[in-house]
């Protein structure tokens, strides 16, 4: 039974956690590029010297002692975002929708006043998201305000779309939306929904709930599939640049669509989640066989989207 | 990078060790199974003192020849020491000397001490002691009115005995015992007194010092206790409560009052004394054999450290198989556990308690400490002064569970107190993490599968051909290590996934 399992899978082509790790992330992610996607403040400085749009920083905070100027920095935002440099998994992040008189309203409603915040930050500091407990540093950023056509299907949050890219070319693609479950975060293991996204046309494929098949948002009662992702092809170029951005084989690019700005790039992993096969309903093994078969001949960025489009859409 | 490279490195590795295991069992002939044999305990002190520049004298006595017990294969190891043993009266003694020495010293005696076949029945006759000539005439008088008194509420020698030993240890010892004691309340000096009062009476008496011969104990302590003659023969007695006692697991080491060592030429004199169960006495034929054939190849095993070392490797080098189980469970498996070795060092404090009692316990403090930091979680500290505070709790937690568990009369709960308690705090930590940002599910489920994953590493690392494999054969970790670093580059699925993945293989197209 169990071998009839294995077969199954290894027939799909399913990237297994072992494999991903052994084949892809440690042959051809150095280590010593990892900072430049470990540490998002880092990333947002490479992307920028790049020319690629990412939300606009406000501040940093680098120690203790600065946690008190906190409300100098947002006085003139009415809404932000707080997130650890080093973060991992979407842990630590707070989203500020609002504010009311002296208090802070977060995305889900809840109300925090400012001794609240400064705790929150001093965590993030202290290393309580970051990867080992390393101390870290808060970044207090723009918020991102998501473009209507995803409106009808997510709950309070920003949804993004993920792109898994092999050597500087997309071979897989996702959109993941944020449910009441999820409480307005973005990250599959928190409850939030991931949807395929046929690579070739940007629509959306069927989606998945906690390793479950579904076709409705099950906060909005809307349907998740058939829906154009806007910028498409915009938004590949820019997950394909990241190849060169951070050197790294293998990543997964976050990107949110911003209602004035358009596309922008969050974060990139190095190390990107497996899920993505379910919500396409496909392995990813297929995929990164071909790429490796055909990279070496696709040096510039039009070419290696062009192949994507060419070869990983839903038949 | 290069698989050929990795295989051809596992596969020498692989080679070596068997190949030293197969010449081990089969020229050696060491048993590949731990093989029960009769009780013998490996005893070693350790003497060490600081040299002053000048001869040094040291005598240490040695276990007796009348009892129960026979001493075999005596060591006596020093650096540039002469040797030589004597016999006072039964009792045994060695006496190191040089002429000489500086700085630390260390001097060591090792024996193996076996039950001897028939329990030698040597009819004693009217022991010669001699009795302290008591020349005061108060002192008479005192012990005349002790002895007048002990006899009123005795009814044979054996209540007897015991009357006496009562009164002296009285907590409020009438007038004549208080001044036969005068201000010394040493045990030796009570058991003088004891002594002078029981000779009044015709009764000869005497201390005896003896070891108690136990599974393992790294500083083993001597007890003292008192024989009395009468109905001839020696009876034993507690000489602090005065019940009689009979202990089969007392080797006699010698008799009077003197300490176990004396230094002249040194100060800072001390014994440490290790006991401990000979696994394997089967052993000894194959060990000898190796000694002679390969006197090199001894030197530099495991099985020439001293016994105190070799006790703690034996838990030590049975770590590894733990560790690959776990590297097994996670990576083919898919068990998810809190931290990476976290699971190892949990099982390896089972081995403090047992594996019920330490379940029981460790889900006790960690659902307690689980409460108290989340309680915690609401006063909004920071991350180091919030662990520590964890911490505090968890020791707090543990001290108040031995001290029911005491109350209760369940002695094992005293060995908690070395539950690792910083494990446990970490754990607690991560836990309340997870299920304040995965939900109390994915926490719970870590746990179950940390605690899984801890017993099924603590039943590998406590069967007993495991250990004595690994601690006879340490070689075959070179096996293990092979197989490790063969794991490091499996791509496989996880058993686990076929579970993550079933939304993909259901399709079956």
């Amino acid at each position: 039974m169990i071998g009839e399992g294995i077969r199954r899978l290894a027939r799909k082509g399913v990237l297994g956690i072992n494999r991903r790790n052994a084949d892809y992330i440690l042959t051809h992610n150095q280590r010593s590029l990892y900072p430049r996607v470990d540490d998002k403040w880092l990333t947002k400085q490479l992307a920028m010297q790049a020319g690629m749009p990412v939300p606009e920083l406000y501040a940093v905070v680098e120690i203790q002692h600065q946690v008190r100027e906190l409300t100098e920095h947002v006085r003139d935002y009415s809404d932000f975002v707080l997130k650890p440099a080093c973060g991992a998994g979407g842990d630590g992040i707070v989203v500020i929708s609002g504010r009311m008189r002296t208090r802070y309203r977060k995305a889900n409603g809840i109300l925090i006043d400012q001794s609240e915040m400064q705790h929150h930050v001093s965590n993030i500091l202290s290393g309580m998201y970051s990867l080992g407990g390393h101390p870290d540093r808060a970044l207090v950023e723009y918020r991102v305000k998501f473009n209507p056509v995803f409106e009808r299907i997510s709950y309070l949050g920003v949804p993004d779309v993920r792109i898994i890219v092999y050597r500087g070319i997309p071979v897989m693609s996702m959109v993941r939306l944020p449910t009441r479950l999820s409480d307005g975060k973005a990250n599959l293991h928190k409850g939030a929904i991931g949807a395929g996204i046929d690579i070739a046309t940007g629509h959306t494929l069927t989606a998945v709930w906690h390793n479950e098949i579904i076709t409705e948002h099950p906060d909005t009662g809307n349907e998740v599939s058939g829906i154009q992702v806007p910028f498409w092809e915009e938004q590949l170029r820019m997950a394909a640049q990241c190849h060169e951005l951070t050197g790294l084989g293998y990543l997964g690019v976050d990107l949110v669509l911003d209602k004035d700005k358009g596309p922008l790039m969050l974060e990139i992993n190095a190390r990107p989640g497996l899920n993505i096969q379910i919500a396409n309903r496909a392995g990813l093994v297929p995929r990164l066989d071909l790429v490796e078969q055909h990279y070496k001949a696709l040096p510039d960025i039009d070419q290696r989207t062009a192949f994507a489009r060419e070869h990983f859409g839903s038949e | 990078m290069n698989r050929h490279h990795l295989y051809l490195l596992a596969a020498v590795l692989t080679l070596v060790a068997s190949g030293i295991v197969v010449y081990k069992a089969i020229v050696l002939q060491f048993p590949l199974h731990p093989v029960t044999e009769a009780d013998a305990w490996d005893v070693e002190i350790r003497v060490s003192f600081q040299a002053m520049h000048a001869p040094a004298k040291v005598s240490l006595y040695l276990p007796r020849e009348d009892g129960p017990f026979a001493a075999a294969d005596e060591q006596f190891i020093s650096r540039g020491y002469g040797v030589n043993t004597r016999h006072e009266e039964g009792n045994r003694r060695v006496v190191w000397s040089i002429r000489r020495a500086r700085g630390e010293q260390f001097l060591f005696y090792r024996a193996t001490i076996r039950p001897v076949a028939s329990l030698r029945e040597t009819r004693e006759k009217w022991p010669q002691i001699k009795t302290p000539e008591i020349v005061d005439d108060a002192r008479k008088l005192a012990i005349d009115a002790v002895l007048a008194d002990v006899r009123a509420h005795s009814a044979d020698s054996e209540t007897f005995v015991s009357e006496v030993i009562k009164r002296v240890n009285s907590a409020s010892p009438d007038g004549n015992v208080k001044s036969l004691l005068g201000r010394k309340t040493a045990m030796e000096d009570r058991i003088e007194v004891m002594s002078q009062v029981l000779a009044g009476a015709n009764i000869p008496v005497r201390a005896v010092h003896g070891l108690r011969l136990q599974k393992y104990e790294r500083d083993a302590q001597f007890i003292v206790w008192m024989e009395a003659w009468y109905e001839n023969s020696w009876h034993s007695f507690d000489p602090l409560t005065g019940e009689p006692r009979l202990d089969p697991d007392l080797v006699t080491w010698w008799h009077g009052p003197s300490g176990l060592v004396e230094v002249t030429g040194g100060r800072n004199s001390e014994a440490n004394v290790t006991v401990r169960l000979n696994r394997e006495p089967a052993m000894q034929g194959a060990l000898w054999r190796e000694r002679e054939l390969r006197p090199a190849l001894f030197e530099f095993s495991v099985l020439g450290l001293p016994i105190e070392t070799q006790a703690v490797y034996q838990i030590l080098l049975a770590m590894p198989v733990g560790v690959f189980l776990l590297v097994v469970l996670r990576n083919v498996v898919g068990v998810k556990t809190f931290g990476t070795f976290m699971p190892v060092l949990i099982a390896l404090a089972f081995r403090e308690t047992n594996l019920l009692l330490g379940l029981l316990l460790f889900t006790l403090v960690v659902g307690m400490g689980l409460a108290i930091r989340f309680y915690l979680e609401r006063l909004k500290l920071l991350l180091v002064p919030r662990l520590a505070a964890v911490l505090i709790v968890v020791l707090m937690l543990i001290t108040l569970i031995s001290i029911f568990s005491n109350q209760l009369g369940v002695y094992r709960g005293l060995s908690v107190a070395l539950f690792p308690i910083v494990i446990l705090t970490m754990t607690i930590e991560r836990m309340s993490i997870v299920w304040e940002e995965r939900g109390a599910t994915e926490a719970l489920q870590q746990g179950l599968g940390s605690l899984v994953v801890a017993v099924c590493a603590y039943v590998v690392m406590n069967l007993n051909s495991v250990q004595y494999f690994v601690f006879v054969f340490p070689e075959s970790l070179l096996i293990l290590l092979a197989a490790t670093l063969l794991l490091g580059r499996y791509t496989g699925y996880r058993l686990s996934e076929l579970v993550r993945f079933r939304a993909l293989s259901g399709g079956g197209k």
